[in-house]
């Protein structure tokens, strides 16, 4: 059984004015299990990760991430965004067995 | 090592003399009267990713902490806030104060005892396992409302016997290695074991989120692999020698701000 | 015991944060891979020649612990619809497996930064390959040394 995708953190800069880059932080609780581990027992504990991140802005992808083994747990990452307009971030986290979780951010302009 | 064991046990003897001689009356010396908190052996690197709260991973546990605080649990169909209300009110201050003399019990309790004893007592609801992951998010929830407070636990009176445990723990040799505390963490601070700097081993920062872990860990497991590095027979975390030892060391690092939840390797 | 009396080095912290705040600076991209390294460098390049400059890689150059190392990967850009960064891999040259991370960039970024923390096994090289909207390639390498043993290992 896959381990649970936790809470998701993001973050955008709380003042934004149109044409300005951004960065936008993310954060999700998650062990990034990698697969070279053994347990108590001896037996080798299943790799489960978070593999894919995606974030979309209106419905269009702006940015991904395809994340191996080699990620710390609790995946953090973050990205640039040109501010041009308001409107909902979407942010997608998808591991191994393909369960996800969303996040939505609205992106307001000062 | 003949000569260095009659010399502990000498140094052992005239140590306990002491605190004999000042039991419940006045507070000891410190051994390091004026303590640093671990961030001061952190590098740069490490303190960027504490002193952020996004960048914080143990924020995570925060806000389980939080969702946790308001969730009714147990057969009394109560929850932390039923009683203490708004934690970021209620609790300040409580990390600073802990561990702490229970009067009913008699004896010292840890945050996470304290926790459990409402658990178990006042909300029917089961004692979480001491550094499970919902125990560490409460306690780092109600640790952080005292960031920045100093730490300033009660030796006096009852507690004083405790204290003193906690103190005999901190100087006794054990292990292969046959190390006390104070050889690392008082003798060689600021030296490199291997590759890693040595801090004062002082406990403000706890919870921490621990790189190695890549968790929020609690004092206890902290205290479980100083024991196991020495190569000695760790107490068991909730037991009462750590719980002392716990006790001794707050007020080893008495004064300095709480830094819950600090980022350590 | 022995091991705690011969380190006697002080300033230790002096001299950790002065090499903190230095950024390395890339090494040779020349300098020869293990063969699963290569063979996934390869993968990605096909026959493309991967030229120096553009990527700027900040990591620590000496890692605390190396299960939760913080990079920053820059790609110097203009980021438009006709002239951006597609694709940032990220190798690990001394790990059980070389991947690391592949970012997807668009031109609604307006700039080719991406920030995560990575697990390095121990004392090895970074390397990173930045495909153009072109086709054209850039690469650059760094090292981290990794903190083992002690209490931290």
């Amino acid at each position: 059984m896959a381990a649970p995708i936790g809470q998701p953190r993001v973050r955008l800069p709380a003042q934004v004015r149109a044409g300005e880059v951004i960065e936008i932080r993310t954060l999700i609780s998650h062990v990034m299990e990698t697969g070279q581990r053994r347990d108590q027992a001896g037996n080798v504990i299943p790799r489960d990760i978070i593999k894919r991140f995606e974030a979309k802005f209106e419905g269009q992808l702006v940015f991904a991430m395809d994340l191996a083994p080699a990620i710390s747990a609790n995946p953090y990452i973050a990205f640039q965004f040109r501010a041009e307009r308001p409107g909902r971030f979407e942010f997608t986290w998808t591991n191994d067995a393909g369960e996800s979780r969303s996040a939505t951010q609205e992106l307001r302009l000062a | 090592m003949k000569i260095g064991m009659v010399l502990a046990g000498l140094a052992a003897a005239s140590l306990s003399a002491v605190v004999a001689f000042a039991e419940g009356e006045r507070p000891p010396n410190r051994p390091i009267p004026d303590p640093q908190s671990g961030r001061h052996f952190a590098t740069p690197d490490t303190l960027a990713i504490q002193d952020d709260d996004f960048l914080n991973p143990a924020f995570l546990w925060v806000e389980e902490g939080e969702q946790a605080w308001n969730r009714v649990e147990g057969t009394a169909g109560q929850s932390c806030a039923s009683c203490h209300n708004d934690a970021t009110e209620s609790m300040r201050g409580v990390r600073a104060r802990m561990p702490a003399y229970h009067p009913r019990l008699q004896r010292v309790v840890t945050l996470e005892q304290q926790v459990n004893i409402c658990r178990t007592e006042r909300m029917g609801a089961p004692a979480l396992p001491i550094d499970s992951r919902p125990l560490n998010a409460i306690t780092t929830y109600i640790a952080l409302q005292s960031r920045g407070m100093p730490v300033n636990v009660d030796i006096s009176g009852p507690a004083r016997r405790f204290f003193d445990e906690g103190e005999r723990f901190y100087n006794t040799r054990r292990g292969q290695l046959d190390m006390r505390c104070a050889t690392c963490h008082e003798e060689n601070y600021g030296r490199y074991l291997r590759a890693d700097l040595l801090s004062q081993g002082m406990s403000n920062g706890f919870p921490t989120y621990r790189l190695k872990e890549q968790r929020v860990i609690s004092l206890q497991f902290r205290l479980m692999g100083c024991v196991q590095d020495v190569r000695g027979q760790p107490p068991a975390m909730g037991s009462e020698e750590f719980t002392n030892l716990e006790f001794y060391l707050a007020w080893r690092a008495q004064g300095l701000p709480v830094e819950s939840p600090a980022v350590r390797r | 015991m022995h091991t705690l009396k011969a380190p006697t080095r002080r300033g230790a912290m002096g001299l950790a944060a002065a090499a903190a705040a230095v950024a390395l600076l890339p090494m040779p991209a020349s300098a020869q891979l293990a063969p699963a390294v290569q063979a996934a460098v390869d993968r990605v390049r096909g026959n493309r020649t991967a030229q120096e400059g553009r990527i700027t890689l900040r990591a620590p150059p000496i890692a605390e612990n190396g299960n939760t190392v913080p990079i920053t990967v820059s790609v110097e850009s203009p980021m438009t619809a006709a002239d951006h960064v597609t694709r940032v891999h990220v190798f690990a040259t001394g790990n059980p497996t070389p991947e690391v991370a592949v970012f997807h960039l668009t031109p609604a970024m307006g700039r080719a930064q991406v920030d995560t923390r990575i697990r390095l096994g121990q004392t090895q090289d970074v390397v990173v390959l930045a495909e153009m909207q072109d086709g054209s390639l850039f690469q650059a390498r760094t090292e981290v040394k990794v903190t083992i043993g002690g209490c931290g290992g």
